[in-house]
């Protein structure tokens, strides 16, 4: 099967550098996948999972912000960070859960409206966090 | 001439500072490789992110976006990037005159500046001058991006809202281990990247235009902050780097100093106590001479 390079980087340092058969991808207008020999391709990231397949094998990849281009049979996510399942600490992404909840009552009853981008922003990261650790294999 | 106890005071006093400095630039070493690693690191994702900037911003007129428009200039602003502590050479002090430097040739053709100062010595230095608009202290010794994008959203919103008109990064630049120069980056209003790197690969390639989700100019909103972010990141890494290089330049510096006075002290001593010696010998023989008469 014709594979696709997959690069996946962020500011501190490369994460995934190596070939695969598809890479599905949260992006602006929603999921979207990419298979080898895609056209020219830039698009906007937002929080979400990030699912690449290796010969049957699936990987998944928590991501947030930042953007990705594909030219060349060649794909490549800036973004500010990303993280594997294993690394997720599901506890810390439960309780940051609770809190971002909390936080979003509290700014939405004071029409806070930096408090509740911050905390909107906050509970995306924690729920694709949790999906994603569920996903994974331990 | 001072007497064999001060002398042997001073000795052990310049012992000790010589044992200080020298852990000083261990120390340093230590944290200059971490501070390295993370230039390292991040390198990859600048280099990346300028090649997709330029491919995208080719092929767009610049004045569309607030953040890379050009206006004349009544108020210029100039970050300074510095480290949090002291002990480090000329280092800080070289950032600071080029940024006053700086400043000096705004106001000679009439424009306003103000400041905002990264790291505790630049504000310690521009404080009296009235003009630090913004201060951020201690986030020099972890170096995080939330906090570069903290530092650059607070500058775009004041280019934004007109307060400023342009602004210039000025920080020290890591060039070796031994070498750290001060460095003035145009930060604001952003100008347009140097495609040429990535119109080659689009034309080694696939031939035709890429497909943008959502439009250019919205993927360009999000760009150039995060552009900015990645400029603000990059001088912090390197200012970090450098200090510590600065450091441990410094202190290998004192340290052989502290050794060039313990030779030149001990010798005075050594000297102190044979004249000691000889003028006591003296004595015995006088004595013993009298004796025998």
């Amino acid at each position: 099967m014709a594979t696709i390079h997959l690069e996946v980087v962020t500011p501190s340092g490369p994460v995934v550098n190596e070939d695969v058969d598809i890479v599905s991808a949260p992006g602006y207008g929603g999921d979207f996948g990419v298979l080898a020999n895609h056209s020219l391709f830039l698009s906007t990231i937002k929080i979400g999972g990030l699912v690449y397949k290796q010969g049957g094998k699936e990987n998944h990849l928590m991501v947030s912000g930042g953007f990705c281009e594909v030219s060349n049979n060649k794909i490549t996510f800036l973004v500010e960070s990303a993280e594997t399942g294993h690394e997720i600490d599901v506890d810390r992404a439960l309780r940051a859960k609770e809190r971002a909840e909390k936080r979003l009552a509290e700014a939405k009853t004071k029409q806070e409206k930096i408090n509740l981008t911050r905390a909107e922003a906050a509970l995306q990261r924690a729920l694709a966090r949790l999906k994603i650790a569920e996903r994974s294999p331990k | 001439m001072a007497s064999l106890k001060d002398v042997k005071t001073q000795i052990t006093g310049v012992k000790k500072t010589s044992q200080i400095t020298k852990a000083m630039n261990m120390v340093s070493a230590a944290k200059l490789r971490g501070a390295q690693q993370k230039m390292e690191d991040f390198r990859p994702y600048a280099g990346k992110f300028n090649e997709a900037l330029g491919s995208i911003s080719s092929n767009m007129q610049s004045n569309e976006f607030p953040l890379m428009q050009a206006r004349e200039v009544n108020t210029a602003e100039i970050i300074v990037v510095t480290s949090d502590r002291g002990l480090c050479g000329s280092f800080n002090s070289n950032i600071i005159s080029m940024a006053e430097k700086l400043m000096n040739k705004y106001e000679a053709e009439g424009k306003k500046v103000s400041f905002v100062c990264v790291g505790k010595k630049g504000n310690q230095y521009f404080k009296k001058t009235g003009k630090v608009r913004k201060n951020f202290p201690d986030i020099m010794s972890h170096f995080q991006m939330f906090n570069a994008r903290e530092i650059a959203q607070d500058v775009a919103a004041s280019f934004i809202g007109g307060e400023t008109d342009e602004v210039q990064l000025v920080y020290g630049s890591f060039i070796s281990v031994a070498r750290q120069v001060p460095k003035t980056l145009h930060f604001l209003p952003v100008q347009p990247i140097e495609a040429e790197e990535a119109s080659e690969t689009a034309s080694e390639g696939q031939q035709g235009a890429y497909t943008y989700e959502p439009s250019p100019e919205e993927i360009m909103d999000v760009l150039l902050p995060l552009y900015m972010n990645v400029m603000v990141y990059n001088a912090m890494l390197e200012v970090g780097a450098s200090e510590h290089a600065a450091r441990m330049t410094a202190m290998d510096n004192a340290t052989n100093a502290c050794k060039d006075i313990v030779d030149n002290l001990t010798m005075i001593y050594n000297k102190a106590r044979q004249a000691a010696i000889t003028g006591d010998l003296m004595d015995i023989v006088g004595g013993a001479e009298a004796l025998k008469g």
